[in-house]
């Protein structure tokens, strides 16, 4: 058995106008969460779509846990939980039958639909609204009725496709809690989110994307060490200080005002924490607070936006 | 490969079809306003036929069934293709290891039970006006291979990628009105023009009324078997030509 869990090669996807996804590879290993990260539109939809066999691509290749999902997608997906981003439960049917339906789905035996539906339901905290019809159910209740679905025929590799975006906190705090606990377990989670918090907790890898591109994609501690650039430190002072001023006094390049503070950007904050200390010696001034920022994987994820339209300019 | 697997993966499919058909029956047709429109749809029809009329019970009957069977197995399956892609748990079901003819028989399957269940009203009517039944089990082959045929045209009509039922439901009688009328319900086939039975041969519903004609009366215009094996022919063509163009659509859905 390999150790990489989802390989994908050279996948193009185009919608008339639009390059959704643009020559993107990459591979996920086996009992890894991978994130994939973008803004609105980047693309993260359509490759999940790609991924778990529902939409075919253009060109290039894809593999999950050694199955080809372009030449057999149901043998792939038997391996697959997904919870798509906007799918819905039967409104009409209840819980149970939302479960029960998905067990046929997955051509579980009875015993074993009856069985995992009750311990999942137990898990994710619905089992005592279970005979409810789902259209009474709250939207972070749904969704944790889709995940419940998802996991139903103990799948190897997770898809979710923003799975907490909209909903109410308590149910974004379970949700998160149940997937780190299953990734524990062993099961490999492909996550896509727009939201960096989330990401920065959750993953051991993220991939950044935007128009259909993958921009970066490493761990998010190295993610946020490699852009050095955008290290600052936020000081305030006694006295009114002059921007320029400060700049040239301290040779740095980039700095603003935040409020009452001044962020002033480095690649060494060392150096310039040392010279910020000569400073305030030589021009009789107080400081008043100094805090050194490390870039936070928002941070990261505006530079290489800004970056890549940069380069598209 | 093995062609044990083969049979076994090709169960594991019926079994989801039928799945498939018990949550449409569950969403879509086990609803009290579907269940009571299905059993005056019928009523009203015969009421229409009767008006200014003077017709031989064993005449109206075949035309009631023929009617019947054709409007009940073909009112939601049209529809439940649009409402699926529109609610997306389409994509929920896409998303599992049911394949896509699977799901079309499983509407189909779903739309033939609705279709035989109201059969039951024509054979009441009928019962109730002393109609002899000359062949029984003629009559109970006949609809399950009618309903079948209808229920697959049903599917096809749901063709178009669109997420609006109404759209849908629009075309559908755009076709389903017209076959009615050519489909020889009205007038038997023996008295319609050349060109005019011409024409109806294209509709599956006019070998359907001709069987259903020589139940009650014993005469037929077309042979028996001719009218059973064109039954047959059309829910193979329509059921294929539906998981095909299905095939060719689908991806829009998303
Ligand atoms: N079915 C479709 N038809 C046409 N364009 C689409 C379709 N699906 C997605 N797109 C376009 O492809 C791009 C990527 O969309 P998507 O993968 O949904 O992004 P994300 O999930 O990252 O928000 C967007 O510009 C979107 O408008
Ligand atoms: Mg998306």
């Amino acid at each position: 058995m390999s150790e990489v869990a989802i390989k994908v090669s050279n996948l193009k996807k185009r919608f008339e106008k639009i390059q959704a996804v643009n020559d993107i590879s990459f591979q996920v290993k086996k009992g890894e969460f991978f994130g994939f990260l973008g803004p609105n539109g980047a693309g993260k939809t359509t490759t999940i779509r790609i991924l778990t066999g529902i939409l075919k691509p253009n060109s290039g290749d894809v593999n999950v846990t050694d199955i080809n999902v372009l030449k057999q997608p149901s043998k792939a997906k038997e391996k697959m939980g997904i919870v798509p981003e906007i799918s819905n439960v039967y409104m009409d049917m209840s819980a149970w039958d939302n479960l029960m339906f998905m067990g046929k789905m997955y051509a579980l035996p009875k015993e074993q639909r009856i069985e995992r539906a009750t311990k999942l339901l137990k898990r994710f905290e619905l089992y005592g609204r279970r005979n409810d019809l789902a259209k009474k159910f709250s939207k972070g209740m749904k969704k944790r009725l889709l995940i419940c679905m998802a996991l139903l025929n103990r799948p190897e590799i997770l898809f979710l496709d923003e799975p907490t975006s909209g909903l109410d906190v308590e149910s974004q705090r379970i949700i998160r809690q149940i997937i780190r606990k299953y990734n524990e377990d062993g099961i490999t989670v492909f996550l896509t989110t727009h939201n960096l918090e989330e990401a920065n907790r959750l993953c051991d890898r993220v991939a950044i994307i935007n128009n259909g591109k993958i921009l970066e994609i490493d761990t998010p501690e190295t993610l946020k060490l490699k852009s050095k650039k955008i290290q600052s430190i936020d000081v305030k002072f006694d006295k009114v200080v002059e921007l320029n001023a400060l700049k040239s006094e301290l040779s740095i390049k980039s700095a603003k005002k935040v409020g009452d503070l001044f962020r002033l950007y480095t690649n060494d904050q060392h150096t310039l924490f040392c010279k910020l200390v000569d400073y305030v010696r030589e021009q009789d001034l107080r400081l008043l607070s100094v805090k050194m920022l490390v870039p936070s994987l928002e941070d990261v994820f505006v530079q290489v936006i800004k970056k890549q339209k940069m380069g598209a300019k | 490969m093995d062609r044990g697997i083969l049979v076994k993966d090709f169960m594991q499919q019926i079994k989801r079809a039928l799945a498939i058909a018990k949550k449409d029956i569950q969403n879509y047709y086990k609803r009290g306003p579907v269940i009571i429109f299905g059993f005056l749809t019928p009523l009203f029809l015969l009421m229409s036929f009767l008006i200014g009329r003077e017709l031989e019970p064993s005449m109206l009957i075949p035309s009631l069934f023929g009617m019947t069977v054709f409007f009940s197995a073909t009112s939601i399956g049209p529809a439940v293709f649009p409402w699926e892609t529109r609610t997306k748990t389409l994509e929920r079901v896409l998303s599992t290891p049911i394949t896509l003819w699977a799901i079309l028989l499983g509407d189909v399957f779903a739309s033939f039970t609705f279709g035989i269940v109201f059969s039951i009203v024509p054979l009441i009517v009928g019962i109730v006006l002393n109609v002899s039944i000359l062949h029984p089990l003629i009559l109970i082959i006949v609809i399950v291979i009618g309903s079948f045929c209808f229920s697959s045209l049903s599917v096809l009509l749901s063709v178009p990628p669109t997420d609006q039922p109404h759209q849908i439901m629009m075309l559908s009688s755009l076709i389903r009105f017209p076959l009615l009328f050519i489909s020889g319900v009205f007038v038997p086939l023996s008295q319609l023009s050349d060109f005019s039975r011409f024409v109806s041969y294209i509709s599956p519903l006019t070998y359907f009324t001709d069987i259903s004609r020589w139940i009650t009366t014993g005469v037929s215009f077309l042979p028996v078997w001719v009218d059973v094996l064109v039954l047959c022919l059309f829910c193979v063509a329509l059921l294929g030509l539906a998981i095909i163009l299905h095939g060719k659509t689908i991806q829009k859905r998303l």
